[in-house]
């Protein structure tokens, strides 16, 4: 009836994970409290979790990311903590059994439910208002994306109370994570969340590559596009070529897991290579489409912020474009150590290394973009600055990590870890980060207070160098990566100094915490009125803050790149528009209610429950169709509401 | 300043802690070719990415906006002399690191053989979980957890995994390969020096990976023979059923030698079906064909 599902799968015998979750049961159930006795559920029904509209999708995208963040966060520092006390004989708090699910889950959350739904919510959010357009191609779409997306991110957090996550890293290399090695839930935990979000993802991509091409203001064309815009075309091509891959192969694993199949296993012809060599087939290009826009967000950020046009938009755009391909094929590089031969090993080293040439581009002309310019100092700024400095140190030792014979002594060491997180945190969060407090008054008509944010950025960088210099160290010293304890005591001064980062980076987390409580209290004195509190060059900055749903009263008209920044130039004399009807999509729940069923799909399915998993799989498809046949979908804005609107800002 | 001063001393203590051990300490050619061009490699991007993070600073304070004596140009987005410098620096770079990286991964394939004054000696290599299993199949003798090679010999490594993968590592000495079940890896590696070297699987194994660790022992030759011939004559002898209990997993597990191994036993182990933990065994009905791992 309820499968492997037993009173068993809930850890009483384990304190810590159970005491944190009853904390974040309660928690939800206060917050779920307030609303009900504050009658707010009617609001946050029809305003947010029907909502089809870009706008708020971004936001709840951006929410999402950085909840979970916060979870992402607590692992790392368990992990931290342990490291830094299970030296020598000593066994630390966390036995391998826990370890090994934290360091797993802090991997897979970091990448598919932090820093994806970070950049897509921010891609969500400026996309079509850079593009000078009502909406995204597919607005239903979107919202199903979103709410699968939260969808696998419930799922993985279920596992801390029923069951438990996944112990194989966030590789999940078979044969570990088969069921011979691997026979409880864990490993289910892992792969069916990611499932259901991938195709979320899959569909944004989509959705974006659609909206980018089909849909954009009249004038235009793609050479007039914000560089943003470029970024996020590039990172949803690559996620339409590289989100299938993962879905095949974690199919096959988990055919291999509940069928019986022999893809990756040890025996019967399995070849777990091939899982290896697919895994990074989407893995290596998942970098790309994580960075690139936040290289997107920078290149906005350091234009506006340096009065000046971006430096060199042409090869910015074919720099973006050349990652984009060149990401493709260099996924070899994450297994050099396997044994392959010198010319295979050399070509994709040379490739690897050759993705240097358009970044290195890219950061000359940010260097550039600021030569001669009138730098102002926002937090979106700092980041700006913080991240070219912190980041051309992450292309280095990422270099060094393409050379293969360097590979060959450094491939899993700390030395590792400090390189991708040193990109990571140093461009994608950072990336985030910097777009979080540049378009935040766009979102709620407020600008977010700047001196906490200042001083988060600061707590940030200093906490990153602190938490990973130690960590390239250690990994020089053959310190390897994934240790529930560490055998050599001299390792643990830097170990303890990489804690000390870890604290330092929480300091920052605390400050923006405490930013958007400052700013939100004070939001009447730091009312955004005019839409355009940076003087931005873009087309977003163009219509007030926040946006009406139909973002553009009347359709912008771009003549050049940098339109708004031209607009303003011109001193076009404010022409009395004429205002024409507008349609906007209907809200819809459409998204909400495939992902309950997809929850439930997920849960039914990790558990072998298959009667449940069979009536909410007809479920979903059913409320697709549905979806999909509705006639009325669009409602009609009329002529004369839209003049009062827009006479009303 | 103060804080950069500080900052250099903290950042060169460290360096000088690390380079007492590990991938900057090493202890044979494959090792020294490596550190060689970890640094090589290092110093030829830090010729761009210096003065690029210096640039960076420097353009972002002296054009701040109260900076009344800054000259600017806000017009000006485009400059075709310099957008050729910025695509030419970074592809200059690369194509001399393309050239080190080339010659590198020839030079230093895990497979080829080190030319060397002596034959070398064959070690074939298993990761069990959660220790190393050393095969010594010109001498008839095995160890555990416990790698003796004699100095200026190179060592020829057959590497296969009787579980889930693994990688070989012995950072003083160089190169790690990763030991996968069903296939065999190659690895060639030479101690100049006597010395006792840690060694450690770099590949996330399970629970008892952090205790997956070996000592590396160069011994000279003359010892080396003595230590085979001490192996002979204690310990137990490592056929089909020692082998077994063998594969079982276990963690933290001492050193030990064998004083005998079963014929064929790294082939067979090679071959077999592995069933998962605790059913490593052989005599199982289908046995996959073995295969070279890599392309």
């Amino acid at each position: 009836m309820l499968g492997k599902l037993t009173w068993a799968a809930i850890p009483f015998n384990e304190p810590l994970p159970l005491i944190s979750m009853a904390v974040v049961l309660i928690v939800i159930l206060a917050v779920l409290g307030l609303i009900t006795v504050k009658g707010w559920w009617p609001y946050l029904w029809r305003e947010w979790i029907t909502s089809v509209d870009h706008k708020r999708i971004g936001v709840m995208y951006v929410i999402l990311g950085l909840v979970m963040l916060l979870r992402g966060y607590s692992d790392a520092i368990m992990m931290r903590t342990q490291q830094a006390i299970a030296v020598g004989d000593a066994q630390g708090y966390l036995p391998p059994d826990h370890y090994n699910q934290i360091f797993s889950a802090h991997g897979v959350i970091m990448i598919f439910f932090v820093a994806m739904p970070l950049v897509i919510g921010l891609m969500n959010f400026a996309v079509p208002l850079q593009l000078g357009v009502r909406d995204v191609a597919f607005p239903v779409l979107n919202s199903v994306s979103f709410w699968l997306t939260a969808t696998g991110a419930l799922l993985v957090n279920v596992s801390l109370v029923i069951g438990n996550f996944a112990r194989t890293s966030w590789w999940n290399y078979p044969p570990l994570s088969e069921l011979a090695f691997s026979p409880d839930v864990g490993v289910d935990y892992y792969l069916w969340p990611v499932q259901i979000s991938g195709i979320g993802t899959l569909l944004t991509g989509v959705n974006f590559v659609t909206t980018i091409l089909k849909l954009r203001a009249p004038g235009m064309t793609y050479f007039r596009m914000p560089v943003f815009c470029w970024t996020a075309l590039a990172t949803n091509l690559m996620i339409v070529a590289a989100f299938p891959v993962l879905t095949a192969t974690f199919m096959m694993l988990l055919l291999d897991r509940y069928l019986g199949m022999h893809f990756f296993t040890n025996d019967a012809g399995g070849n777990q290579m091939m899982y290896v060599s697919l895994f990074w087939v989407w893995g290596h290009p998942e970098v790309y489409i994580l960075v690139l826009p936040a290289f997107g967000v920078f290149s906005e950020v350091v234009a506006t912020f340096s009065g000046k046009g971006l430096f060199s938009y042409r090869s910015m755009v074919w720099a973006t474009l050349g990652i984009c391909v060149l990401s493709l094929m260099v996924w070899l590089h994450h297994f050099f150590t396997m044994g392959a031969g010198a010319d295979v090993n050399a070509f994709f080293g040379i490739m690897s290394s050759i993705i240097a040439v358009p970044t290195g581009v890219k950061v000359f002309n940010w260097l550039f973009t600021m030569f001669r310019g009138r730098v102002v100092f926002t937090t979106p700024m700092l980041f700006a600055v913080g991240f070219i400095v912190t980041f051309v140190i992450g292309g280095l030792t990422g270099v060094l990590l393409a050379v293969p014979p360097v590979n060959f002594v450094v491939h899993n060491s700390a030395f590792l870890v400090a390189h991708f997180h040193n990109v990571i945190i140093g461009g994608v969060v950072f990336g985030a980060l910097a777009g979080i407090n540049y378009w935040f008054p766009k979102a709620f008509g407020f600008t977010l207070d700047d001196r906490l944010g200042k001083a988060s950025f600061w707590c940030w960088l200093i906490g990153f160098w602190l938490a990973f210099a130690p960590l390239y160290v250690l990994g020089l010293m053959g310190m390897t990566r994934r240790l529930q304890h560490i055998a050599d005591p001299s390792w643990q001064p830097l170990l303890l100094v990489a804690e000390v980062g870890a604290i330092v980076i929480f300091c920052g987390v605390l400050c923006q915490i405490a930013q958007l409580y400052v700013s939100i209290r004070t939001r009447e004195q730091r009312r955004d009125v005019t839409g355009d509190p940076w003087n931005g060059r873009t087309l977003e900055w163009l219509t007030s803050s926040p946006p009406p749903a139909y973002n553009f009263a009347a359709l912008p008209k771009v003549e050049s790149i940098d339109a708004f920044w031209q607009m303003k130039r011109k001193g076009r004399a404010p022409v009395k528009p004429t205002y024409e009807a507008i349609e906007l999509p209907h809200n819809s729940p459409a998204g909400f209610v495939t992902a309950f069923f997809a929850t439930v799909l997920g849960f039914a399915l990790i558990w072998h429950i298959w009667w449940l998993a069979i009536l909410n799989f007809v479920a979903a498809i059913i409320v697709v169709l549905i979806a999909g046949w509705s006639i009325e979908r669009e409602e009609e804005i009329s002529a004369s509401e839209i003049a009062q609107m827009e006479q009303a800002r | 300043m103060r804080h950069a001063a500080h900052a250099v001393i903290l950042i060169s203590a460290a360096l000088l802690l690390a380079s007492c051990q590990g991938v900057l300490d090493p202890q044979g050619p494959i090792a020294s070719a490596e550190r060689l061009l970890l640094v090589n490699s290092t110093a030829i991007m830090l010729v761009v990415v210096i003065p690029v993070i210096v640039a960076t600073l420097a353009f972002a304070w002296w054009y701040r906006e109260s900076n009344a004596r800054a000259t600017r140009s806000l017009d000006e987005s485009y400059e075709g002399r310099v957008e050729f410098v910025t695509w030419s620096i970074p592809a200059l770079t690369v194509i001399l690191l393309g050239g080190v990286i080339w010659i590198g991964s020839h030079q230093l394939d895990p497979r080829a053989p080190i030319p060397g004054k002596s034959d070398p000696l064959r070690v074939d290599v298993v990761a069990l979980d959660w220790k190393w299993l050393f095969i010594y199949p010109d001498h008839g003798v095995a160890s555990v957890n416990q790698l003796v090679i004699p100095t200026e010999t190179p060592v020829e490594f057959r590497l296969t995994s009787a579980t889930v993968m693994n990688s070989f590592f012995v950072p003083q000495l160089g190169s790690q390969i990763y030991a996968m079940g069903g296939m065999i890896t190659h690895l060639h590696l030479l101690a100049d020096n006597p010395g006792e070297f840690p060694g450690f699987s770099a590949m996330f194994s399970g629970d008892g990976f952090s205790d997956m660790r070996f000592i590396a022992k160069a011994v000279p030759a003359r010892d080396f023979n003595a230590w085979v011939e001490q192996a002979r004559g204690t310990g137990s002898a490592l056929d089909d059923a020692g082998y077994a209990a063998l594969a079982k997993p276990s963690k933290a597990v001492p050193p030990a030698t064998y004083r005998s191994v079963a014929p064929k036993l790294f082939e067979r182990i090679l071959d077999q079906t592995t069933a998962g933990p605790g059913n490593a065994s052989f005599g199982r009905a289908w046995c996959p064909p073995s295969r070279e791992a890599g392309g």
